[in-house]
Formats: C-alpha cells, sequence, structure tokens
C-alpha cells in the first residue's frame, strides 16, 4: 500500500496530507487523554503499536506471485478507537519512509489515509457492528482485522487511479487495474492478519481482561463465547 | 477446540504463506531470455502500472535516503520487526509471570 516517493502528482499529495493531518491530531489527543487518565493502560498501546511495527515489516508471498504485507492496525483501532491509530500508523510510515525508502514523504498524507485511517476505521466499525449482531468475539476480531487490511488497499487503489485516470477507461479501468494488484494481492494476507490478531486477542483476554473491559471492548462473558 | 485454536490458527497462517509459494512456479524466459520475477513486491508493481497508464509522468521527488543495497534494507526490515516482537515478547512475559504469581498467591492465602 506504500505510493512511492513522488509517485503522486503534487496537488494529489498535498489533499491527502490536508485530509490526514486532523486525524492525526485527533488521535494524539485522544490517546494521550487516554493515557493521562488510565496509565495502566500504556502496556496495551504499546502492545498495538509493536503489532503494527511486526506485521507492516513482514512481506509475506500471495496467490498472485507478488508479495505484499499486513498493516497490523486493526488491533489498536478495536483497543483504543479508529482514531487512535492514525498517529502510530504515521510513525511506522514515517520511519519506511526515512529509513527504507518505501513510501515517501510527498505520499506520507495519502499512504497515512489509507493505512492508518480507512484501515482502523473500518476496523473499529466492522468490529462494533459485528458485535451488535452477537457474532462471536474470535468471529468479529476476524472480520475487523481482515477487512480493515483489504481496504486499506483497496484506498490505495482508488488514490492511485484518482492521480492516473486511465487514459481510456477512465477511473474505473484504472481502479480495476491497481485493485489487480493491491486488493486481490492483499486477500490472503488480509485473512492472516485476521488471525494473527485473532490470536492476540485471546491473549489479551487471558491476561489483561480488566483493561479490555475498560477499554469497553468486551465483557469477559463475551470473549468466553 | 479453543484449547488449540491458537496453534490452528498459527498453522493456518503458515499454510496460506507457504502454498504460493510451492503453487507459483517460475515462468520459462520469454523471448528476450529476461528472467522472469516472481514473487515482487506489489508497490513496485503499482509502480510498473503507472508508468503505462501515464508514460509521461516523472517522478517528481526523490527518497532522500535510499538503502544502499538489499542487504541494508533487509537490516532495516528485520530491526522494524525485531522492536515490535520485542516488545510484543516482553508484554507476553510480564503478563504471564503476573498472572502466575497472582495464582500462586491465591492458592497460598
Amino acid at each position: 500500500m506504500h505510493i512511492m516517493e513522488g509517485f503522486l502528482p503534487v496537488k494529489h499529495c498535498i489533499g491527502w496530507g490536508v485530509a490526514s493531518a486532523p486525524f492525526v491530531a485527533w488521535g494524539l489527543a485522544t490517546v494521550n487523554k487516554r493515557i493521562r487518565e488510565n496509565p495502566e493502560q500504556r502496556m496495551l498501546l504499546g502492545v498495538a503499536t509493536a503489532y503494527t511495527f511486526v506485521l507492516s515489516a513482514l512481506k509475506m508471498p500471495s496467490v498472485t506471485g507478488s508479495c505484499s504485507h499486513p498493516t497490523g492496525t486493526g488491533l489498536g483501532a478495536v483497543l483504543f478507537g479508529p482514531a487512535a491509530m492514525a498517529p502510530i500508523g504515521a510513525v511506522v510510515l514515517l520511519f519506511q519512509a526515512l529509513l527504507l525508502a518505501h513510501g515517501g514523504l510527498t505520499t506520507l498524507g495519502a499512504n497515512i489515509f489509507s493505512m492508518a485511517i480507512v484501515g482502523p476505521f473500518v476496523a473499529y466499525f466492522v468490529y462494533r457492528l459485528a458485535k451488535a449482531v452477537r457474532l462471536p468475539f474470535g468471529v468479529c476480531i476476524f472480520l475487523a482485522a481482515a477487512l480493515g487490511d483489504l481496504m486499506t488497499y483497496v484506498t490505495t487503489s482508488v488514490q492511485l487511479a484518482l492521480a492516473f485516470p486511465d487514459p481510456a477507461g477512465g477511473f474505473t479501468a484504472s481502479f480495476l487495474k491497481f485493485a489487480g494488484i493491491f486488493a486481490v494481492t492483499q486477500l490472503p494476507l488480509a485473512i492472516s492478519e485476521g488471525f494473527l490478531t485473532v490470536i492476540v486477542f485471546n491473549a489479551l483476554a487471558r491476561f489483561n481482561p480488566q483493561e479490555l473491559k475498560d477499554l469497553n471492548v468486551a465483557t469477559v462473558q463475551e470473549m468466553k463465547a | 477446540m479453543k484449547r488449540f485454536q491458537n496453534l490452528i490458527l498459527l498453522a493456518l497462517v503458515i499454510a496460506l504463506a507457504a502454498v504460493p509459494l510451492v503453487m507459483i512456479k517460475k515462468p520459462a524466459p520469454g523471448s528476450d531470455d529476461k528472467e522472469v520475477e516472481i514473487f515482487a513486491g506489489a508497490d513496485e508493481q503499482a509502480k510498473n502500472a503507472i508508468s503505462t497508464i501515464a508514460p509521461s509522468y516523472k517522478p517528481w521527488f526523490k527518497p532522500l535516503m535510499k538503502p544502499p543495497s538489499g542487504e541494508v534494507e533487509t537490516c532495516l526490515f528485520a530491526l522494524q520487526a525485531a522492536l515490535g516482537a520485542g516488545f510484543l515478547g516482553y508484554w507476553y512475559g510480564c503478563s504471564a509471570t503476573r498472572a502466575r504469581m497472582r495464582r500462586e498467591q491465591e492458592e497460598g492465602a
């Protein structure tokens, strides 16, 4: 989902930057407030950050014969709400842009928007919806993490299609082309991310049930179901 | 079922990554005798797609710093994963020990 440095026209870079900035600020404010009020949740915030670090470094082979990586943002979104992952994802993307030449400073806004905003928001609302219709806890987590991951890559495809519409087929043809590269490759990886996130939540449910309850994620009864 | 859930999930994740590795074979080199690359990064492919859709587009900014070689890049990726995995291990160790001590205390009381 990394749009490479310089590969978005200037206007698009600025546009996505302007769109992302308020979310990062909002996320910073919620994270700060939460840590001030509940210092014991610092550990879980670390877990969410660490998880994103690990997963976005793992480039895995996919059925399309190309490689891509999961995002790991669903975990933190379910724990801390959708905005909290915006600054955390931004840190990861900045690390990769500066040191690894993956993504870039000019495309940072667009990449934050797909990975650290759309993905977490999708994950958060899918989780809430799945929980509202009383799906089992593990299924809720799986759906949230997998769909959040997938929608990040769909967003990247939209961003590229907006910037580079096909001369003949326009936005749609271009979107299908980029989605064929990103979203299809991502399908098995999104499923993997869903499974891995369930594993982490199993551990969280075992070791940090009180925090999960305080964070309004799930009650002990719900987690056992 | 619940007891083995984590193991089953982990096995599925490994299978999802391993199956394409086994199934997808490198196609024979084309007429220009160039090796066909498989399992390239999707980011790179998107870059190539941009060049076919908009051949006249020139990237207007270059990365400030590029890892000088694939080896260095691997090192930095490993560092990123190690930082994350290190913290996850720390959390797991702390949590497991805390749970055990609590249990022992309850048994002792």
